[in-house]
């Protein structure tokens, strides 16, 4: 199965539509969560919002999730060890207010199981790639700059230095 | 022990705080947030809802900000600490007012500038910190490390 995420919030109509057009290609089944969108999908099973528990569930049947580059959407992928397609919302499709989606996958691109498609041209090569990578669990690098912001707050808590 | 009130809007600025989650939970730690459902889902039982707001919404920015007064005013924390959005950032605010220590961590999903209220807390928080290192700027905002 993939699973589909636009976030619980704005619509993301160009992305559903697209998943729409490549699902009977992908020969396993797709399900969306649509936000506020108004294109009706014929092919993929779409849900305007999953509750946080029902979309826990599904993310661990999952084989990939193809996703705006929500934040909450790629911590959620890393914590479930779940292989990634971003496709940034874009502000002048009236998407989001500004580009920092963009902005967010020119940062992410190439990190381990995530996988970026700018244009609706590039999912499907993104995701058949998607398909095949593996994920292991939380990369070392990616523990190490957590594991350092952590620190640094909690120094902030007892002693007001970072 | 000291007080931390935590405070994050639903959606990614959740996610973020809910990896500071277990480090957070050795003070007296108080959640905040935006959406009834995410505190519900972490076994969080006492957290606080404060209404959702941002800039283009005066009339829900200020019910937020009232909310958010009534919450520091009752729980007086030591420290606040928030990564975003808007209503995390009035906590921070008013928060100073009282003498909290107060830390703005902008969220991840800024790699390209500041959010608004990132800027907004070089001036009214005690510390902030940019999860970008090509955004840190002299320590204000610092960089030390990141969640992503």
């Amino acid at each position: 199965m993939i699973l589909v995420t636009v976030g619980m919030q704005l619509g993301f109509d160009r992305l559903i539509r697209a998943m729409d057009e490549i699902a009977p290609e992908l020969g396993m089944p797709v399900i969306a969560q649509t936000g506020k969108g108004t294109y009706q999908a014929r092919n993929i099973k779409t849900l305007e919002s999953i509750a946080p528990s029902e979309f826990d569930k599904l993310i661990r049947e999952t084989r990939l999730l193809v996703a705006h580059a929500g934040i909450g959407t790629v911590l959620t992928a890393q914590k479930f060890g779940k292989p990634l397609v971003l496709f940034p919302r874009r502000a002048s499709f009236g998407e989001h207010r500004n580009d920092h989606q963009l902005a967010t996958v020119g940062q992410l691109d190439g990190r381990p199981g995530i996988g970026v498609a700018y244009e609706e041209a590039d999912l499907r090569a993104a995701i058949a790639k998607g398909l095949e990578s593996e994920m292991g669990g939380v990369a070392s690098d990616l523990a190490e700059r957590r594991s350092r912001l952590t620190a640094a707050v909690e120094r902030f808590i007892r002693s007001g230095e970072i | 022990m000291t007080k931390v009130l935590a405070a994050a809007s639903a959606g990614g600025h959740w996610e973020q705080m809910m990896l500071l989650r277990p480090m957070l939970e050795q003070f007296d730690v108080h959640f905040a947030t935006t959406h009834p459902d995410l505190p519900k889902r972490a076994g969080i039982t006492n957290a606080t809802i404060l209404p959702d707001c941002n800039q283009n919404q005066p009339l829900k920015s200020l019910m937020c900000l009232v909310a958010a007064a009534r919450l520091v005013l009752r729980f007086r924390p030591d420290v606040v600490i928030s990564t975003g959005a808007a209503p995390g950032f009035f906590c921070i605010a008013l928060a100073r007012l009282i003498g909290a220590r107060t830390l703005w961590i902008d969220s991840v999903a800024n790699a390209e500038q500041l959010s608004m209220c990132g800027k907004l807390s070089r001036i009214f928080s005690t510390r902030c910190i940019t999860q970008w290192e090509h955004l840190e700027r002299d320590g204000r905002p610092g960089f030390a490390g990141s969640l992503l």
